[in-house]
């Protein structure tokens, strides 16, 4: 034990002489700024030592080993993909109604002519004898198609000829025509709002746009459907919240008449909150050129604004002006650009000829008859009383629009139960009376989350009459099959 | 793939280089201006794009009169292109009265259906009556006619499927049907060229994009086995499903899809297969069926199959073909069937009469003569253009042949002087093509006859030598070098 110690006491000994002698060294007792820095040095050379030792070591990585050709081949037939739809089911096979004539305010199904409320001939030109004769003049003169795209020898003289008219009808200074109504909005807006620009759009918008914000990448903020409170909130937020927001882009896109719910965007709070907060309008008049305003200019009209206020107006053609295709409208700089950024444009066959010269008939129509306009709004307001007071079910359109869009007061859970109620209403209606109407139905890729609905297309043709029958044919319906809602 | 020569990828390297130079140099100038003047965005941000709006400003407009010239007659093999005057630099372009009478060569009227037609353009002006130009309403509301259905039939038997649905415009078809097929955990392999409209749908769709190298199935291969072993990127969880998609003839380069190869490869690794056909249905194939039929391709093996009517049919829309369950379910989904407006009943019309002229179940053999006069006329132009020193791209058959011309001072000078002697050309620079890669596109139709060919090669070869892109020796010439050497050894 004693011997133990000794060994122990001794090697301490030994210990505290190196360490001494290490202090003592001559380098060691220098004196640095009349600091004297003892043992420091020798200490702090063995850590220096260790640290350029450690550092020369390569780190620890797992060793990395590529799948063998034949794990790769395994991986590829163990691989099971999902199949490419999913299976059918009943309600995916529903066939609609197939026309037997043109889609007027009265037409063929199944040999017994019907009351049309499905077509957005809103200022019932389908059919019209002067538009027929200029389409069939288009025809004979340029054929169908225009084999190519607007840059490659697809434009057409009757292309600039309805560009300039519908210019000139709604007092802009240029506008560019797309070959179909669904491509316009899509490709307009990417080719503004890129990945970083903000939008505010509304909740409620169709798919059309959707699509387009979707492909534009840009920071996309939606406020509640058509309320001008959570709109303000909103942009008020994203200035408060982004000081950069000054440098970027900011766009606020709304419709005129939403087609997802027939109510009309209050546009002369929109232009002040834009005109407040500094943001860009794109608006959609789809379903407001040719029925709102006093001469059918759309929404600027109706709310006396400026149509230089708005800076991108698009509209589809398939809707009052009873053709088709789609156009934008606005400042010759907003054109310009799109002419050479818009894939929809650029990209793709222009619009059949006839097409186009119909519109610039439709034009023509609409300015030589006024009346045809108030018509629809006299139609429109029929239609609306004549439903007012439909049992379980209410009107969620706007009054002056020519979508009258009637949804469930109580709904029975989910939109799909709900859905196939109103196809119920929709198919008694048809065959009981005569009447054709239909469903606001839902694509898979929708985000919209507004409550389903029947929807009324009016039109200017429609008799009263027809209206008349129309909501009573849904009164007695609705009442005979929501006995259970109240 | 194109070998450039080295003194051309110089020069027009170089010439891209002044451009650009001189286009900074000058809005430097406007810059000044812009301040000296005020601006007048008060908080908003520009609308347009600082790069974008260098090009199109510095380089776009320049050549501007190339582009869109407007004609005021049927795009048939000869038409009338509207002279346009500008009096600010090409700025802006104002049409005038004047017309001439030029050969067209740019448009995608591969069997001469843009005409009217002495069997279709009754029928649709039958059709205009009876349906009126428009629907006014979506397929799934009142927007389906009789003769919708006898068209989704009619283009169902014709490309060897057991259904299909229509939609109104080519563009649409693709972009608002891929979004439906495939989404979130599927991955979408796509050809390097494919068109813009693949592009948008598949950027739409939300699913994982790889790109494969243009027409080449063995990277095809190469991507397949790499992205089916990874699994989804981070998770690496298994796809859900994978969708390659081809095209069946690529419009710019005017090549064939290598479909056979690439079918084998689908079927090797369980992956969908999508083939745009737009601008090869109805232009190939022995009765005009597409690539499958040319290339001895069993549709069956192609699960999806896409084309368009703006080209072969001379009218509108698109389609998509396949097994009855796939067209039930877009049907049910897709919103190109659910929101737009359905095809107008005319251009329906057009398309299920040039079906069937092209099947001649009109009574007569116009069809057979119409194909057999594309391919004959395809085959004769690209061999000769090939012997006068061309560089031609593409494959035979295909009515699609794109002439390299490189240099970007030469791309307006070649259509300026080709519509100087009455030939309409269409050309392709940066940003459709890369930047090195310009090109002239000739579009051959069965509507050209062998002297409207004839007067275009030899205008060709006037302009072409003018301009100088004979990037190769003429074939003759090539002999006597070759004699030559002969005699000198």
């Amino acid at each position: 034990m004693d011997t133990t110690i000794s060994v122990l006491t001794n090697k301490l000994r030994d210990a505290s002489d190196w360490f001494t002698w290490i202090s003592e060294a001559p380098f060691a007792r220098a004196v640095v700024f009349g600091v004297n820095i003892g043992g420091h040095l020798f200490v702090e050379g063995l850590l220096l030592v260790v640290i350029l030792f450690l550092l020369s070591q390569k780190s620890y990585k797992p060793p990395k080993r590529p799948l063998t050709k034949k794990e790769i081949d395994e991986l590829c037939e163990e691989w099971v993909p999902e199949p490419l739809i999913p299976t059918i089911t009943d309600e995916m096979k529903s066939e609609p109604p197939v026309l037997e004539s043109a889609a007027g305010p009265h037409t063929t199904i199944n040999g017994k002519e019907v009351i049309n409320f499905t077509s957005a001939n809103y200022l019932g030109l389908l059919g019209n004898e002067k538009l027929l004769e200029a389409c069939t003049r288009a025809l004979e003169k340029y054929g169908v198609g225009s084999c190519g795209p607007r840059g490659f020898y697809g434009t057409i003289d009757v292309h600039l000829d309805c560009e300039a008219r519908i210019a000139k009808f709604l007092g802009t200074p240029d506008s560019i025509l797309y070959s179909y109504g669904l491509s316009t909005m899509f490709s307009a807006i990417p080719a503004f709002c890129k990945k970083g620009d903000v939008i505010v759009a509304d909740e409620g918008v169709h798919w059309g746009i959707q699509n387009g914000l979707q492909l534009s990448r840009s920071t996309v903020i939606y406020f509640k459907h058509n309320d001008m409170e959570s709109l303000r909130n909103t942009l008020e937020k994203i200035t408060q919240e982004n000081k950069q927001a000054k440098k970027l882009r900011r766009y606020i896109i709304v419709e005129a008449v939403y087609q997802n719910s027939g109510q009309i965007a209050p546009l002369d709070e929109i232009i002040r909150l834009k005109e407040k907060y500094k943001f860009r309008v794109l608006l959609d008049e789809s379903n407001s050129l040719g029925v709102l305003g006093s001469s059918g200019k759309g929404l600027t009209e109706y709310y006396n604004v400026p149509v230089d206020k708005i800076d991108i107006i698009t509209a589809a053609m398939g809707h009052a002006l009873a053709t088709e295709g789609g156009f934008c409208t606005g400042s010759t700089r907003v054109i310009e650009h799109q002419r050479l950024s818009s894939s929809g444009y650029v990209f793709s066959a222009s619009l059949p000829p006839y097409l186009a010269s119909a519109a610039v008939k439709a034009f023509d129509i609409l300015e030589e008859n006024p009346d045809l306009i108030t018509k629809l709004r006299e139609n429109i307001n029929i239609l609306f009383k004549g439903l007012q007071y439909i049992h379980g079910m209410e009107i969620m359109s706007d009054p002056l629009s020519p979508i009258v869009f009637l949804r469930l007061k109580k709904s029975t859970g989910s939109s799909k139960s709900d859905l196939k109620l109103l196809e119920d209403i929709a198919d008694h209606v048809l065959k009981e009376d005569s009447v054709f109407v239909v469903t606001s139905k839902r694509s898979t890729l929708d985000k919209c989350n507004l409550p389903v609905g029947l929807r009324l297309f009016v039109s200017a043709g429609h008799s009263e009459s027809d209206l008349e029958k129309a909501s009573k044919s849904l009164k007695r319906v609705v009442a005979s099959l929501l006995t259970d809602q109240s | 793939m194109i070998t450039i020569p080295y003194l051309t990828a110089l020069t027009t390297y170089f010439s891209y280089g002044l451009l650009f130079a001189f286009g900074q140099f000058r809005e430097f100038f406007r810059k000044i201006f812009d301040w000296w003047r005020g601006s007048n965005l008060q908080g908003y941000a520009p609308i347009c794009l600082g790069l974008e709006d260098f090009y199109i400003r510095r380089l776009y407009l320049r050549v501007q009169d190339c582009f869109g010239r407007p004609i005021c007659s049927p795009p048939d093999a000869w038409f009338d292109v509207v002279e346009r005057l500008s009096n600010d630099n090409n700025k802006t372009l104002k049409r005038t009265t004047k017309v001439s009478r030029c050969l067209n060569l740019g448009s995608y009227n591969y069997l001469g259906f843009a005409a009217s037609d002495e069997y279709c353009t009754p029928r649709v002006i039958e059709s205009l009556k009876k349906y009126s130009a428009s629907t006014c309403s979506a397929r799934v509301d009142g927007g389906t006619t009789s003769i919708h259905m006898e068209l989704e039939e009619c283009v169902a038997n014709f490309v060897g499927k057991p259904a299909a649905i229509v939609t109104g415009m080519g563009y649409v078809t693709n972009s608002a049907i891929l979004p439906v097929l495939i989404g979130k955990g599927g991955l979408i392999i796509s050809d390097s060229l494919n068109h813009n409209s693949i592009v948008n749908g598949a950027r739409g769709s939300g699913a994982t994009i790889r790109v494969f190298q243009h027409n080449t199935p063995s990277h095809l291969e190469k991507v397949l086995r790499e992205h089916i072993a990874e699994g989804q990127p981070r998770t690496h969880r298994p796809w859900k499903k994978i969708i390659v998609i081809v095209e069946g003839i690529y419009s710019m380069e005017g090549e064939l899809c290598q479909l056979p190869e690439i079918v084998a490869i689908c079927k090797k690794y369980k992956v969908y297969l999508y083939l745009d056909e737009a601008h090869s249905i109805g232009a190939v194939g022995k009765s005009g069926r597409g690539v499958c039929e040319l290339l001895g391709v069993d549709t069956a093996d192609v699960d999806i199959m896409m084309g368009t009517f703006t080209k072969s049919f001379g009218s509108c829309g698109g389609y998509i073909a396949g097994s009855k369950e796939l067209i039930e379910y877009l049907k049910y989904s897709c919103p190109a069937h659910l929101y737009a407006t359905s095809i107008s009943p005319p251009a329906a019309q057009q398309i299920i009469s040039a079906i069937k002229v092209i099947l001649g179940e009109d009574g007569t053999s116009r069809g057979a003569q119409k194909l057999a006069r594309i391919r004959e006329n395809s085959n004769f132009f690209r061999s000769e253009l090939q012997k006068m020193g061309f560089e031609v791209l593409g494959d035979n058959d295909s009515p699609v042949m794109p002439i390299m011309i490189y240099n970007p001072a030469k791309i307006p000078a070649f259509s300026r002087e080709c519509l100087k002697q009455n030939v309409a050309v269409v050309i392709v620079g940066f940003p459709a093509t890369p930047l090195l890669l310009a090109r002239a596109r000739i579009c051959i139709s069965a509507a050209h006859s062998r002297e409207d060919l004839n007067i275009a090669l030899e205008v060709f070869s006037k302009v072409g030598d003018l301009t100088g892109i004979k990037y190769f020796p003429a074939e003759p010439q090539k002999q006597q070098v070759e004699e030559n050497r002969v005699k000198l050894e």
